[in-house]
């Protein structure tokens, strides 16, 4: 199974606004992904780039991106699942490998959110549910989530001060992150006290939009061995997703394409959720992690909140969860996210994540998920 | 023609479902059920995947049905600024259908309960535009 790996890595900081243009955004990733490795940008022979076009100038950015970076005339390819664009692509780029037809493609996700205002994008983000029926009755991504939050407490006993705690954690790590927008721990207090968003959700429980780019490098086994001196290897993928409509969703206190993308991976790569040694989930909200620990497995339905409360999911915890500071900290530049997350755990494989690293970390899960639960991707790596 | 009506702000304007906002005139809220097998389809959809050769019927939804979630938004998107607070809810209207709409205002948050029982109610918008919302059963 051992036969594509991630070789490079890398992110711009992500900061509310960037003050540079996306290729340069994008440039900043390559350039940290590239770094140490005996590669050049010669050696790439497709691109993908990833991003939600809502929130873009550019029109079909993976040419302007292509030309940027030099990599001309490899083919270059665009791929768009909102939030969940990045791991798309590496899903993409996974079967470009493993079909012979590539062996070294880069990733490569952007958004530059500061473009629009925030009520802009929250009105693209209504756009991206259901047009006909649902936008035109104000939804938007924070009421979507907040949907869930609200059913979750009512079925569960899920409380505000338990979503609060994610942010608390998350804001702790986000602390040590140099590339995070928000750099500074924040109390149970200041979460309980921000402004409502879509009840029960409030600012601090929300992701902020952001600027920001990554980039993954994927090779194939023989130039991974080579290029590269520890090769992350791509145990399992899972994608699936659920209906763009809320109304036809089965069940509101959980992702059903996370669990279904979930269910794949873990087959594929012959692991178990307790093998995991550290994981990034998508926590745009907080009540989204504790959605996230349940459909991942890493708690019962029900029960992923008192995996906050124990600290099971601090660096030290049973299951240590977005200690680089989550989308919570980090902020969320759509297609970027899960690039960054990628970064993080391939970080933590390799040992590299001095902010907080996991201990002997060897397989790693990512969890990344575009809209309110339309698309879901996970992809478990291994040392 | 005629579904730039619906809503708030409505993003279509074609649409083979367009009679829905007639219905709505005359104080209906539709669904669809394909006549060949029998599925019920809330929001209306003219077509059926599983017959495609099949077609849909109108059939009005009655109701009462429950809620089953539901949040007060703050913070509206570009276009809803002015409305908010406003609460968006869904809600089941048997045989596992459910319907998303927006809980009337009449509704006193705090009066909000899941579970409690809802109708589902055509109404007018300013500017002559129509939709329907959530009231008390
Ligand atoms: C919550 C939200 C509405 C805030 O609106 P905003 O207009 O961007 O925020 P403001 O400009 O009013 O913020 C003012 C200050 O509040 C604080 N702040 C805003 N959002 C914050 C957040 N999420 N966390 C912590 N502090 C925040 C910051 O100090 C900010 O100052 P800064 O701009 O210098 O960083 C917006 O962040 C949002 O829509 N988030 C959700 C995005 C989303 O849905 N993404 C997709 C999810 S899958
Ligand atoms: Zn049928």
């Amino acid at each position: 199974m051992d036969d594509v790996a991630i070789v490079g890595v890398g992110q711009s900081a992500f900061t509310r606004k960037s003050g540079v243009s996306i290729r340069e955004l994008c440039f900043d990733a390559f350039k940290e992904a590239m770094t140490g490795l005996d590669l050049t940008n010669k050696d790439i022979d497709a691109s993908i780039t990833c991003s939600a076009p809502e929130y873009d100038k550019q029109r079909t950015p993976s040419g302007l991106i292509s030309e940027y970076l030099e990599l001309t005339p490899s083919p270059a390819f665009y791929i768009e699942s909102v939030c969940s664009s990045s791991t798309t692509g590496l899903r993409v780029a996974y079967s470009l490998i493993k079909s012979g037809l590539h062996r070294v493609v880069a990733v490569i996700g952007f958004q530059k959110m500061s473009e629009l205002s925030s009520r802009d994008s929250a009105e693209r983000m209504g756009r991206g549910a259901d047009i006909m029926w649902e936008a035109p009755f104000g939804i938007s991504m924070p009421s979507g989530y907040a949907m869930f939050a609200q059913a979750h407490m009512a079925q569960f006993g899920t409380t505000v001060e338990q979503l609060a705690r994610v942010r608390v954690k998350n804001a702790s790590y986000g602390a040590k992150n140099p590339k995070a927008t928000y750099r500074k721990e924040v109390t149970l207090e200041e979460v309980l006290t921000s402004a409502p968003v879509a009840t029960p959700l409030k600012m601090f429980d929300a992701c902020a939009n952001a600027d920001g780019a990554s980039c993954i490098i994927v090779a194939s086994a023989d130039v991974a061995k080579k290029v590269s001196k520890i090769p992350i290897w791509i145990a399992g993928l899972g994608a699936a997703t659920d209906t763009m409509s809320m109304s036809g969703r089965k069940s509101l206190t959980s992702l059903s394409c996370a669990k279904d993308a979930a269910a794949q991976a873990y087959k594929m790569a012959g692991v178990k959720p307790q093998d995991i040694d550290v994981a990034e989930v998508h926590d745009c909200f907080t009540i989204s992690e504790i959605l996230a620990y349940e459909d991942l497995g890493f708690a019962k339905p029900g029960e992923g909140a008192r995996l906050v409360d124990e600290k099971q999911t601090y660096v030290d915890g049973k299951i240590p969860v977005n200690v680089d500071g989550g989308l919570l900290s980090k902020g969320h530049p759509v297609g970027a996210t899960g690039g960054s997350q990628m970064r993080t755990i391939v970080r933590q494989l390799r040992g590299e994540a001095t902010e907080a690293q996991v201990k002997n970390a060897e397989i790693g899960l990512v969890h990344n998920i575009g809209g309110v639960g339309q698309y879901g991707n996970v992809v478990i790596l291994r040392r | 023609m005629g579904f730039e009506t619906f809503g708030k702000v409505s993003f279509t304007s074609e649409t083979k479902a367009a009679a829905f906002v007639d219905y709505l005139a005359q104080g209906k809220v539709m669904g669809t059920r394909c006549k060949a097998c029998g599925t019920a389809y809330f929001p209306p959809k003219m077509d059926c995947p599983s017959c495609p050769d099949s077609e849909t019927e109108w059939v009005e939804i009655t109701g009462p049905g429950k809620l089953i979630a539901y949040s007060t938004v703050h913070y509206g998107p570009a276009g809803f600024e002015d409305d908010a607070p406003y609460t968006i809810a869904v809600g089941e209207f048997g045989n596992g259908l459910h319907i998303f709409s927006r809980i009337s205002k009449d509704i006193k948050v705090e009066e909000i309960k899941p579970g409690m029982k809802l109708k589902v109610v055509p109404i007018k918008l300013t500017g002559d535009r129509l939709s329907y919302e959530f009231q008390k059963a």
